[in-house]
């Protein structure tokens, strides 16, 4: 690996650097992916609850809304995880 | 059939409480309580650059509760659809939204990324708890706080 940057004119350190952007935005990427999956379940199931039983909106929507809430967090830990990675 | 029976049931829910606003506004509350606390644990640790970032971090978390209590409340009371389509582009509105916030001040003189990036994990899964431990409390309340009963006030 090292021959062929060194063939290329890559120093090593930026190969690291270009990998650790790479790692850096898959990892914010991925992290992202399984929240809005999870929205969109908490919603859809929510919407399905609210439909069958209107009577319990409220109830349902604040669960629905710190359900939503709860789920974010898992993206923004990666996006902290991103910002830490790539510019600390 | 099945979707005028839903269409029915849906517009009945726009009698019922603003409950995001509420969660929110509750949330908001707490913060401006636990703020000042946070910011000094920031500064303590990190000196003044930590305070600064961790003040920013729990402007970040608040706007973004702000805007995703007031976006699903108005869309919960619009339609089922406009509900799933704000729930999911909000989210990843308000991920761009916080993206950005980050990225623009990170070059700061001011601005420490890992009291910002710790601020703004605490801040968010703090308040929530914080306020999830009032709502389990209270879940079988269509609204946020269960009013007092006649008995308990009378005894």
């Amino acid at each position: 690996m090292i021959n062929l940057l060194a063939q290329t004119g890559t120093a090593p350190g930026e190969f690291l650097d270009g990998l650790k952007g790479v790692g850096a935005g898959l990892g914010y990427g991925l992290a992202a992916i399984g929240p809005g999956i999870g929205i969109g379940l908490v919603v859809g199931n929510a919407i399905q609850a609210m439909a069958r039983q209107p009577e319990a909106a409220g109830m349902v929507r604040t669960t629905m809304f710190l359900g939503i809430a709860f789920t974010e967090a898992l993206a923004l830990i990666g996006f902290v995880v991103f910002i830490l990675i790539k510019f600390a | 059939m099945s979707a005028q029976i839903a269409g029915s049931a849906w517009s009945e829910l726009g009698e019922t409480p603003h409950v995001e606003r509420d969660i929110v506004f509750d949330m908001i509350k707490r913060a401006v309580w636990v703020g000042p606390i946070l910011v000094g644990i920031g500064t303590a640790i990190w000196g003044w650059k930590g305070g600064a970032s961790t003040a920013f971090a729990m402007l970040i978390v608040v706007v973004n509760f702000l805007i995703a209590g007031l976006a699903l409340g108005w869309a919960a009371r619009t339609s089922p659809a406009m509900l799933l389509g704000v729930s999911l582009f909000g989210y990843l509105v308000r991920l761009g939204l916080i993206t950005a916030g980050v990225l623009l001040v990170k070059d700061q003189a001011w601005v420490k990324l890992v009291p910002l990036g710790l601020a703004l994990i605490v801040t968010h899964l703090g308040l929530l708890f914080w306020e999830l431990r009032f709502v389990s409390a209270s879940l079988a309340f269509p609204g946020l706080r269960p009013k007092p009963s006649r008995s308990a006030s009378v005894s």
